[in-house]
């Protein structure tokens, strides 16, 4: 069976901050993780393989730089790993996106694909629905469990109101809830291997039997960004400090009782 | 040429939820903005008798798209037809709830009627005086920066949180049609029904077939009844990490009783401390209390996106400079530990009074 893991390289959420002023990302000294979603992804495929054997490859649009993403999966335990990147794939949207992969997708070969359910930056989750749409094959969002028999997956869902057993068919794609697995830590031999292996390098000259030059990056995006802004600061209440805790109750109480709550 | 305003509207057990009366009011809002229609496509199996409440929010069409295969959701029968949908008519503007089933179809509809989606949005604009006027309002931007944007023409403006919250952007689809974006719900208020509304009702047969179903539905098991509904609740008593600990929230529990609200939170890595279901935020729920008592709440953005529409805040926190504090209509720098029994105390005590007088 052959499973390829979709991942993504994401600054480390808990430590991303605005600046005050300008409104943009302070991106200095900000650790870049994989995202937790595909984290939970790799780390199923990786006990899927051991359940029913085959491969697990991992794959990933982005810069230069994650490579450090593919090394730690390679770390975690996938067996090979392929960065697509191309200056031609820079400002691409969902949609961009996911042709890119669905076409490097393409020339891998699969059985099944599994990407995060969402990015902790864009938080759009569309790309795994896309790239399935793109390859014409079904889909399964939100999974939580999976296990495969023959030429199936059966996998548990989560929506709102509930959860369902689904069963489908491979060549499949899933995405995965943060609750899928709990990803293992790299193994010291893990990491001394994953920086023995290569990994493939893919830009759009290599993928030209499967995508065109306008279909990827900025040109192949049909949204574009107007523009970013910070939110404004709104008219200051009363902070209360030095007060004793019955001092705080009363200050609490008049309020309250202003305002109609009690 | 196209045009109208479309919303995408799912049944589920028989009922059609609060977001598509939001969706419909906001299409109605759009389409009136563009001397357009507002169109619901209802989907689903004997769903027809939703049509007249869709009417009544907004809608001045309803395409019924009625098939057994469409009872219980599954991706492709669905994606087929909305894409059949607006193939056939060819919509300016589609309408999602940013629901999980909403986030599951919409992305590959879009992908195979080749169009752009923007996720979650929480304001859309398609007339640019309105738009800069939210800017004034809500943003931090200079008004010669406001001024200065390039709004003509009536492309959708579509705002969504960024950078985790971090920050807004807004997303324009300037050369595909239709332009498609998710709504979070909960955002978006919800229209007063009128009753005289009427609206045409139309059956769309899309050609759906059982061999559209790709994914075999084992078992269905619905979720335990959510008897927390923080997104409803008209208080709410909010705890952080500040609150130490599961008992810490014991404390928030007994406070949200006297009140009669409810306990929310916001985002804890500690899953034992309180449900999930009651976390506020980015990736919590979106809430709009009259009251929002938020007990060791910093207030990171991602946590105060799902707030920011509470009517008074009460903010209890060690920090006095931090972001909750700034928002807050009373800020308290203090203990919760030895505030909030006292306060639940005290409230207790003044409503007994009051029931006796």
């Amino acid at each position: 069976m052959k499973i390829v893991v979709c991942i993504k390289q994401v600054p480390s959420v808990e430590t991303v901050k605005l600046d005050p002023r300008t409104n943009t990302l302070i991106r200095t000294g900000v650790p870049s993780v994989i995202n937790p979603d595909d984290k939970a992804g790799l780390e199923a495929a990786l006990q899927l393989r051991q359940q029913v054997g085959g491969t697990v490859s991992v794959v990933t649009m982005g810069p230069a730089q994650a490579d450090v993403a593919l090394r730690e999966a390679m770390a975690m335990g996938a067996d090979d790993a392929y960065l697509l990147s191309d200056r031609a794939f820079a400002g691409a949207d969902t949609y961009a996106t996911a042709t890119v992969l669905a076409a490097a997708l393409r020339k891998m070969e699969f059985d099944l694909i599994i990407a995060g359910r969402q990015a902790t930056d864009g938080e759009t989750g569309q790309v795994g629905p896309q790239i399935a749409e793109r390859l014409g094959v079904p889909q399964v969002s939100y999974v939580e469990q999976l296990s495969a028999e023959g030429g199936n997956v059966v996998v548990r869902q989560s929506l709102e109101e509930q959860t369902r057993l689904l069963k489908l068919q491979m060549p499949c794609l899933i995405t995965a809830l943060p609750q899928l697995a709990e990803p293992r830590y790299m193994s010291t031999w893990g990491i001394v291997d994953a920086y023995d292996k290569a990994v493939t390098v893919w830009g759009l000259a290599d993928l030209q039997e499967e995508l065109s030059a306008d279909e990827v990056g900025l040109q192949g995006s049909p949204t574009r960004m107007l523009h970013t802004f910070g939110k404004q600061a709104k008219a200051a209440g009363t902070v209360c400090e030095d007060l004793s805790a019955d001092e705080a109750v009363s200050a609490i109480m008049e309020k309250l009782i202003q305002w109609h709550i009690i | 040429m196209s045009k109208n305003v479309f919303v995408v509207v799912v049944q589920h057990q028989g009922a059609i939820r609060q977001s598509a009366a939001e969706l419909m009011g906001e299409a109605a809002r759009l389409a009136a903005d563009l001397g357009q229609q507002a169109v619901a496509v209802l989907l689903g199996h004997d769903v027809a008798r939703h049509a007249q409440d869709l009417i009544q929010w907004g809608a001045d069409e309803v395409l019924v798209v009625d098939h057994p295969v469409l009872e219980s959701y599954t991706t492709e029968p669905y994606v087929k037809s909305v894409s059949h949908v607006i193939g056939m008519y060819e919509p300016q503007i589609v309408l999602f709830s940013a629901d999980s089933i909403g986030r599951d179809m919409a992305p590959r509809i879009a992908a195979r009627v080749h169009t752009g989606l923007t996720a979650d949005c929480i304001r859309l604009d398609v007339d640019g005086e309105q738009y800069r006027t939210y800017l004034q309002a809500e943003s931090s931007l200079r008004a010669e920066e406001i001024e200065a944007l390039e709004l003509s023409g009536s492309n959708l403006k579509m705002t969504m949180p960024a950078f985790g919250g971090n920050a807004m952007a807004t997303i324009l689809c300037p050369d595909h049609r239709p332009q498609m974006a998710t709504v979070r719900p909960g955002v978006l208020a919800v229209p007063a029904k009128d009753p005289a509304r009427t609206g045409k009702i139309t059956v769309v047969d899309v050609g759906l077939s059982p061999a559209d179903r790709h994914v075999e539905i084992l078992e269905s098991t619905e979720s335990e009844k959510q008897s927390v509904d923080i997104a409803a609740a008209g208080i709410l008593v909010a705890g952080g990490r500040g609150v130490g600990g599961p008992e810490g929230f014991e404390a928030l529990h007994r406070l949200a009783e006297v009140l009669g609200g409810e306990v929310a939170s916001s985002r804890i890595e500690q899953n034992d401390w309180v449900e999930k279901a009651r976390q506020v935020g980015q990736t919590g729920k979106t809430v709009r209390p009259d009251l929002y008592l938020a007990c060791g709440i910093s207030g990171a953005i991602q946590h105060m996106v799902g707030m920011e529409h509470a009517g008074r805040v009460i903010a209890i926190n060690k920090d006095a400079t931090c972001p909750m504090m700034k928002r807050a209509d009373l800020g308290i720098v203090g203990d919760l530990q030895e505030i909030l029994p006292k306060l639940t105390e005290a409230i207790a005590a003044y409503q007994a009074e009051k029931a006796a007088r």
